[in-house]
């Protein structure tokens, strides 16, 4: 039998009266790595946004299973500190707080880690990493380049070591030397057994990584699922090759 | 039982600190109309020089002449013919805390207030209702000739240094409420530094008000002679209880040529009280005055410190925070003057309105013709949590001086549901991402401030955020 750390099931998603999901199902197995792929509005960053628990996606119907919970009606921090963890596509700036306090604040919260070891775990991390370390000074994404934000998510995401980690486009407006980077935790992420869902409009960052499964979102519906062979034709073809894959 | 700085970090509400009003000894109680028997009776009180009456009773002439400013909102609520002008605690002599009654020791106790003097003060002046209960500066510091006393024992011990300086800064004829302090004022501290001293710890004044319907004038006066520096902090804070109380307080600044003088205000008064304050500071030659003005707690407030930059290349920073959490108003602000040539202020202004609060940023910037290649920045930022709550700015610029340069920046920030969701994502919950937030939007100016204030103000202000603290 296969476990699955997630599954999603005929979800009906609004923003402010307007159809985003139409009965969106998907099964994520225990350490899968999971793409899912799809034009600019097919509801994308909706999925991860809701499944991360975001107030302004109103779920109409349907429901999301997290390790045979029902979380559909959790608060963002009750399924954060179950393990679901989301790294934004546009992480928000916070003025005036350290990101070495945050990351602390952080592990406090979501692993019940102290002070001095949460200090140490971050300061290890970075080394592992290659992150400069200067960045820890630094307020919360305040002035950051597109590329900064993105490896400071994947710090985070690194430091909490998720059950469940959602990736929403990782890869947009980042350069090759940190594409590589972002791909690298990432890898180390899954290897080390963390589920993934990977959201991207590119499929650039596949270069790098292994996916066992991946999704093609088309207006609000996942409209085919299938190995790297999709991200191929999609790449060769464009999204609307998918039209004659489907019919 | 004495409260340790730990306890206040950790206790669940402010009222949990500090609790309900209890009942204290009082020795003296002057109310009723404001009159010039009043004014004797107070002075006789006090055993005070000829010219010190003659300075009341003009000032009191002055309060009835003057008209009630227009703009005032909420002193109606007050009847000031109601208010106790002048309450005297029962103290005897007191040279140590174990001197005060317990009732009013416990007070500054729950405050931590004893403990901080001891790690980190130079000195230390405790004003309960109108007079000074404690004062105390450590010997280290009176050797090197630093004055520290309550501000009546100054008028008698010192009068021609305090004659010079009182009522000169901030006159009792500017408006209605600073002539009516200057006739009743009452408590307060005196601190004079003399040439080329540094005081390295701050001194702290801590004013209690300690009942309903009072008037607490306390008069604070401050010299830092050439090429001296002090940093004096003040802190304020009153139990809860029924029916307003009634703050018009006044400090006076004399910073002499290449002086250092930081002056701190942390102001937590409770919901009751009503606080007006006239803070005013004069600086000279190369001097610099910088002014934190932090007003957390009393249901309104009124505060706009001044600096009169008299000198050459006079420097001054306003800092001004401004929490209003509630059906509270702050009005506050920052004035600054410049009179010489190559003098620069900074106002830095930071309000947070929450649940229905409201803030008023008023300030003026007045640069002289002559005060030549003077500077001036002025920011100031609002951010408001939620869409009850509002903030206003009014910003006022007038240079006659064509080299001058003034910059004005406002911003207006709203709490984003984004910011929110991305905290909350990280198992930070509504209430701490609020406070976080808020900490975050004032670590400008917290910065600046001793470590050990600054965990208190963080927990007062988590606190506020708190569910059980604050209006929840």
């Amino acid at each position: 039998m296969v476990m699955y750390m997630l599954i999603i099931e005929n979800l009906k998603v609004k923003v402010e009266d307007k159809d985003i999901l139409k009965r969106v199902n998907l099964k994520v197995g225990d350490g899968e790595l999971h793409v899912i792929m799809g034009p600019n509005g097919s509801g994308k960053s909706t999925l991860a946004l809701t499944i991360a628990g975001h107030p302004k996606y109103n779920i109409v119907e349907g429901r999301m299973i997290f390790e045979g919970e029902d979380i559909t009606s959790l608060k963002p921090e009750e399924r954060a500190k179950r393990g679901i963890f989301i790294s934004f596509q546009h992480p928000v700036e916070i003025e005036g707080v350290k990101i070495l306090l945050f990351l602390q604040r952080v592990l406090k919260n979501l692993k019940g880690i102290d002070e001095v070891k949460a200090y140490e775990l971050i300061f290890g991390a970075i080394k592992e990493l290659g992150i400069d370390e200067s960045m820890l000074q630094r307020q919360l994404n305040v002035g950051f380049s597109g590329g900064e934000r993105k490896k400071l998510e994947m710090l985070q995401a690194y430091l909490v070591k998720p059950k469940l980690l959602i990736l929403d486009e990782p890869d947009s407006g980042v350069d090759v030397d940190s594409l590589k980077v972002i791909a690298g935790i990432i890898n180390r992420l899954h290897k080390k057994g963390t589920s993934i869902l990977l959201i991207t409009h590119y499929g650039r960052i596949l270069e790098y990584l292994k996916p066992q499964v991946v999704h093609v979102i088309k207006e609000g519906k996942l409209v085919a699922s299938g190995g790297i062979e999709l991200v191929n034709l999609i790449e060769e073809r464009g999204f609307s090759a998918l039209e004659e894959v489907v019919s | 039982m004495t409260t340790k700085l730990e306890d206040i970090l950790k206790a669940g509400s402010l009222e949990e600190i500090l609790g309900t009003a209890l009942p204290y000894p009082k020795e003296i109680e002057l109310k009723g109309k404001i009159t010039k028997d009043v004014v004797k009776e107070l002075s006789k009180i006090k055993n005070e020089p000829e010219w010190m009456l003659r300075h009341r009773l003009k000032s009191l002439e002055l309060f009835e002449k003057l008209p009630m400013p227009r703009w005032i909102v909420g002193i109606e609520e007050l009847d000031l013919e109601n208010l106790v002008l002048y309450s005297k605690p029962e103290v005897g002599e007191v040279r140590g805390w174990d001197d005060l009654p317990e009732s009013i020791r416990r007070i500054y106790e729950r405050l931590s207030i004893p403990e901080i003097e001891k790690k980190f003060l130079s000195g230390l002046t405790a004003v309960f209702d109108s007079e000074s209960v404690y004062s105390n500066l450590k010997r280290e510091f009176e050797e090197k000739g630093i004055i520290m006393l309550p501000m009546e024992e100054a008028v008698r011990k010192y009068p021609d240094l305090v004659k010079k300086y009182f009522g000169k800064i901030f006159p009792a004829g500017e408006h209605k409420f600073s002539a009516l302090h200057h006739a009743l004022w009452s408590g307060g501290v005196f601190v004079y530094v003399p040439k080329n001293v540094k005081i390295t710890f701050p001194i702290e004044a801590f004013f209690v008000i300690g009942s309903a319907m009072e008037g607490q004038f306390e008069h604070t006066l401050l010299v830092a002679d050439e090429n001296s520096y002090i940093h004096f902090i003040e802190g304020c804070s009153a139990p809860m209880y029924k029916g307003f109380s009634f703050h018009d307080g006044m400090v006076e600044i004399y910073a002499h040529k290449n002086a250092i003088v930081k002056f701190t205000t942390i102001q937590n008064w409770s919901r009751n009280v009503i606080n007006f304050n006239n803070k005013r500071a004069i600086v000279e030659e190369n001097a610099y005055v910088e002014w934190i003005e932090g007003s957390i707690g009393s249901k309104i407030t009124y505060t706009y410190p001044s600096s009169v930059l008299k000198g050459e290349g006079a420097r001054t920073t306003q800092y001004v925070v401004s929490l209003s959490n509630g059906p509270y108003l702050k009005d506050t602000g920052a004035k600054t003057f410049h009179l010489a040539p190559n003098t620069s202020s900074k106002i830095v202004s930071k309000s947070i309105s929450a649940n229905g609060g409201i803030n008023i940023y008023r300030g003026l910037v007045r640069v002289i013709k002559g005060a030549k290649n003077s500077t001036s920045t002025v920011s100031c930022d609002s951010l408001i949590l939620d869409e009850k709550s509002k903030a206003y700015t009014y910003p006022h610029n007038q240079s006659d001086e064509p080299s001058a340069n003034l910059i004005h920046e406002a911003t207006t920030g709203k709490l984003s549901q984004d910011k929110l969701f991305y905290l909350s994502s990280r198992g930070i919950r509504e209430e701490e991402a609020k406070s976080l937030i808020v900490l975050g939007f004032i670590s400008e100016i917290l910065e600046g401030l001793p470590f050990e204030y600054v965990e208190v103000l963080k927990r007062v202000i988590e606190l506020e955020f708190s569910e059980v603290g604050g209006v929840g």
